[in-house]
């Protein structure tokens, strides 16, 4: 009896460690998102102790810069909190690809695994799930991605909290112009496709035309315009291809 | 911002963003999302940043300025076409580009 213990701690402890390890080259994406982030909140006007416990306990790299960058521009917290909901909507994609996998465990461990679920998790985990040995730890393999990520994220969030404080009057530098640059790489990867240009242009264009709406809701209404605009482009261009392939 | 509205904000975000994460695993599979949800989520992300963007670099202060005093107008357009020029390290492309463009206009310019 005591054997098979001892040998199934072994396997979680592998599991986890391989979890972790497998997570390591997206450490080193995520630091200087750690780091901006930490940089630009000094600036924004957030306080250190929210700066870091938005990185604590939200633990949602995009929408904490948003946030910040919201936060600065002086929009309202219910607006900044709708528009954190939009940008992270995206993880219930990973939680429904997860489903499968996780449905039979205990609710505690959905909310662990559920609390730690980020973008880079997400992709190391279900590359875990998809091998098809019986391992019944896969998920300990999630958590220790999971913790790596989020230790990770902590360090690097109050390392650029303590870089931005040391600089005096980060504003008159230019760090609000260090978010809009940074926004502009996180943007480029995705424009790849003509829905896609059709989207981010669509948005550009309305939120332009929207900022005197007040609470910032141009914001809203922009990406909403924009994603419509990209799905009606993408609708387009499948029925299209049906078109032609009839006509075949 | 006072102490008082962080604290709304980050109880907020933590809210929204663990339901959204936790609210399928909770049901477990009674309902999934429609296609058309999961095509809309894509555009997101790049959608909401543009929205971002745009009027903080076309219209700084909330007051159009097509000006070459309007230091972050390079510097935008510099981050844009290196991040296309570099496809393989966009971040760090655009960031230092970005960021250089901005401090030569803003010495030799402004």
């Amino acid at each position: 009896m005591s054997i098979i213990i001892k040998g199934q701690n072994q396997l979680m402890r592998k599991e986890f460690l391989n979890g972790a390890r497998d997570t390591f080259p997206l450490l080193l994406g995520a630091f200087p998102f750690g780091l901006i982030y930490g940089t630009l909140a000094v600036s924004s006007g957030l306080s250190v102790k929210a700066a870091l416990a938005m990185s604590a306990i939200v633990f949602a790299g995009s929408s904490q810069f948003i946030a910040v960058g919201l936060v600065a521009a002086g929009a309202p917290v219910s607006i900044i909190i709708v528009t954190t909901f939009v940008v992270n909507l995206r993880h219930m994609l990973y939680s429904a690809a997860l489903l499968p996998e996780l449905k039979h465990f205990r609710q505690l461990w959905k909310i662990i695994l559920a609390f730690f679920l980020t973008d880079e998790t997400f992709a190391v985990a279900a590359g875990r799930y998809r091998k098809d040995d019986d391992s019944p730890f896969k998920h300990i393999y999630q958590l220790g991605s999971s913790i790596v990520m989020y230790l990770n994220w902590q360090f690097w969030c109050a390392a650029g909290l303590i870089l931005g404080s040391r600089i005096p009057d980060a504003s008159a530098w230019g760090l609000d112009v260090a978010m809009i640059v940074t926004f502009i790489g996180m943007t480029v990867p995705y424009i790849k496709t003509k829905p896609m240009v059709m989207a981010v242009l669509t948005s550009a264009v309305v939120s332009l035309a929207t900022t005197q709406l007040p609470y910032k809701l141009g914001l809203i209404v922009a990406a909403a315009v924009g994603i419509a605009a990209g799905m009606t482009v993408e609708k387009l261009q499948s029925v299209n291809r049906e078109f032609k392939r009839e006509k075949l | 911002m006072s102490s008082f509205a962080e604290i709304v904000l980050i109880l907020g975000m933590m809210a929204v963003t663990f339901s959204i994460r936790y609210v399928l695993l909770a049901f477990s599979g009674r309902f999934s999302l429609p296609d058309s949800v999961e095509k809309a989520l894509r555009y997101v992300p790049p959608a909401v940043l543009t929205a971002i963007i745009f009027p903080a670099v076309l219209m700084p202060g909330g007051e159009w300025n097509l000006t070459l005093n309007n230091a972050y107008l390079p510097a935008a357009a510099g981050a844009i076409i290196a991040g296309f020029l570099f496809p393989k390290r966009v971040l760090a492309a655009s960031i230092t580009t970005g960021l250089i463009v901005f401090a030569i206009f803003k010495v030799f310019i402004r």
